[in-house]
């Protein structure tokens, strides 16, 4: 072992330093086009054209997140190289958080009444009803969109919360997954004891199974909310009107309008840091948590 | 156990509860996954512009499609997307794996290599579509700095769809390393000391120990990241639209051209229902033929 352990050392320390470097430039690509970001925001509008190579912010301002927060006028804006068109981010930020809370609350509390049913309560043609939800997760998303797009339609609530919100409000198939899995694996002693004292069925959903999966429902919410935070294509089909316009949809519709010689990159990197944050705090509050719940629940 | 009245009471009343609480989910399920999966089914064989009624018209779409050329044409654009995406991801995702394995098992390592992941696709495509603009963007003044040509990227009809590509395989590689490092955490130790002991190198024991136990990992990984990139859509939708030309024209796109933008929601569902059909073969190919469910440690 020895023997060959020291024939070996001199390649093995290349590899390892070659193996490093490697590393280290998979952070880099990782991470750059990120601050890239920042950097073309805290910019100067006219030095971006000109200092493209730069690597730090070129005449430092924070116009561009003043412009695209609406605190500048149009005329102000288009001398900017912004649009005339009013861009309100703190109206698209507060849509974003309407549409993501009230979600992922809704699909969370609903996800975990039924997956509590099917994990822990007796009924007929339970196995039954939960392979159909299982099946349901095989369905690519393409097929129920444009059926679903027909019925908000129909439903007058195109261009509103309630038409953004309702296909994942009550349930995914995911959601009610994931939460069974939890469910069968904590113990059942506490319940058990609470039915001796005489509980009723509500009474141990609501208080013993329920604060016994905090960190299962927390883990869920976070990954939800990130989902429909970036959501994108439909919330641009039936909530493009400005009142419910969150931000993924405004960043797609500011990109379309911006001039196509000349695009508005400070207020666009502006819009897109904003657009950032929430997940970053997320990511930052929770870290350990977050980075645990992708690594085992990989996948939706 | 005992055909005792009180049981029986106790088993209906546990029944209602269910019930009780499957209901709100149920009522979600039906009307946002079930109902709407028939409706496509059968909207697929009518022709409706939203204006007039829907008109059957029998299996005439499906007839329509196979000898369409641009639906043809979409099918090999996406192809072409996923066999760039998926080898080049999960390669580089299994390097990543292996090394943080090695180096480093810290959370915030693992935290920057998941954080493209948690940007939406929207934001993803307009930093790159500043990254790489023709004129101004910063990749090409490298590019010209090491003295080498402008690239136009996503303006070129060769360069376009392997662009988009290797995006996405910025989004994704960190995140697929996650989940293969997490699948690395599995294998027993003993397993390298006992090859290690028996004279095994490093390049032998990561063909003949880490890679046929990662097997159920890989698997996984491979069938959802495949279904994943046959899906793309929200990249095309802020870099090219389609273009330049048909050059990045997927299937998701050109459904959902014919929906919302022509208007022919029959034709838009059959082609739905199409890339369906082919998304349930190749899962069920996969899971067939890497045998996903047993691992190699048994």
């Amino acid at each position: 072992m020895s023997r060959a352990q020291t024939r070996t050392a001199p390649t093995i320390q290349f590899a390892t330093i070659l193996a490093w470097g490697a590393f280290a430039l998979v952070m880099l690509v990782t991470l750059f086009p990120v601050y890239w970001v920042l950097r073309t925001a805290l910019s100067d509008h006219k030095e971006i054209y000109v200092q493209t190579a730069v690597l730090w912010p070129v005449g430092f301002t924070l116009d561009n997140f003043k412009r695209v927060l609406g605190m500048f006028t149009a005329e102000q804006s288009v001398a900017m190289g912004g649009t005339a068109t009013g861009i309100n981010f703190w109206l698209y930020l507060r849509n974003s958080v309407i549409v993501s809370t009230f979600l992922v609350a809704g699909q969370t509390f609903f996800s975990a009444m039924s997956a509590y049913a099917f994990a822990r309560l007796r009924f007929t043609g339970r196995d039954q009803l939960f392979f159909l939800y299982l099946t349901a997760m095989m369905i690519p998303g393409v097929v129920t969109l444009i059926p679903n797009f027909i019925l908000i339609r129909d439903l007058k609530w195109l261009d509103t919360f309630q038409g953004i919100m309702a296909p994942g409000f009550l349930m995914t198939p995911f959601t009610v997954f994931f939460l069974r899995q939890f469910f069968l694996g904590i113990n059942h002693e506490l319940e058990e004891a609470a039915t001796l004292d005489g509980a009723n069925i509500p009474t141990i959903f609501w208080r013993v199974a329920l604060p016994l999966s905090v960190p299962a429902l927390s883990t869920l919410a976070i990954l939800q909310f990130i989902a429909t935070w970036n959501d994108y294509l439909w919330p641009f089909l039936v909530g493009k009107k400005e009142a419910v316009r969150v931000l993924t949809v405004a960043l797609a519709i500011f990109q379309s309008q911006t001039p196509q010689g000349a695009p508005d990159w400070g207020g666009l990197m502006a819009g897109t840091a904003l657009s950032l944050v929430p997940t970053l705090v997320i990511f930052l509050v929770f870290g350990r948590r977050a980075v645990n719940a992708i690594q085992f629940t990989g996948f939706r | 156990m005992t055909t005792h009245r009180q049981p029986r009471l106790a088993a209906r009343r546990e029944a209602l509860y269910a019930w009780a609480f499957v209901a709100p989910s149920l009522i979600g399920f039906l009307i946002f996954f079930a109902v709407p999966s028939v409706r496509g089914l059968l909207m697929s064989f009518t022709n409706w512009d939203l204006l007039r009624p829907a008109k059957f018209v029998g299996v005439a779409n499906y007839v329509r499609l196979f000898g369409d050329a641009d639906f043809r044409h979409a099918l090999k654009v996406t192809g072409y997307y996923v066999l760039m995406n998926i080898p080049i991801q999960t390669t580089l995702a299994l390097g990543i794996a292996v090394m943080m394995d090695k180096f480093s098992k810290s959370t915030i390592i693992r935290g920057i290599l998941v954080l493209p992941w948690l940007l939406p696709n929207i934001v993803v495509a307009l930093i790159w579509l500043w990254l790489l603009d023709p004129t101004m963007g910063f990749l090409n003044q490298i590019i010209m700095g090491l003295g080498f040509q402008r690239q136009p990227f996503l303006g070129s009809i060769d360069q376009a769809m392997p662009t988009i590509a290797a995006i996405n395989i910025w989004r994704h590689a960190g995140y697929t390393a996650i989940l293969i490092y997490a699948g690395l955490q599995t294998i027993p130790k003993e397993v390298y000391e006992a090859a290690a002991i028996d004279g095994a190198n490093e390049q032998q024991m990561f063909f003949g120990i880490t890679i046929p136990l990662l097997r159920p990992v890989l698997v996984f990984v491979l069938v959802t990241t495949i279904i994943g990139s046959f899906q793309i859509f929200d990249t095309i939708a802020i870099t090219t639209k389609g273009g330049p030309v048909d050059a990045t024209r997927v299937v998701y796109w050109y459904i959902y051209e014919y929906a919302f933008v022509r208007f022919k929601m029959g034709y838009a569902t059959t082609i739905s229902v199409a890339l369906f059909v082919i998304l349930i073969t190749i899962t069920f190919i996969q899971m067939r033929y890497f045998n996903a469910n047993s691992s190699d440690l048994d």
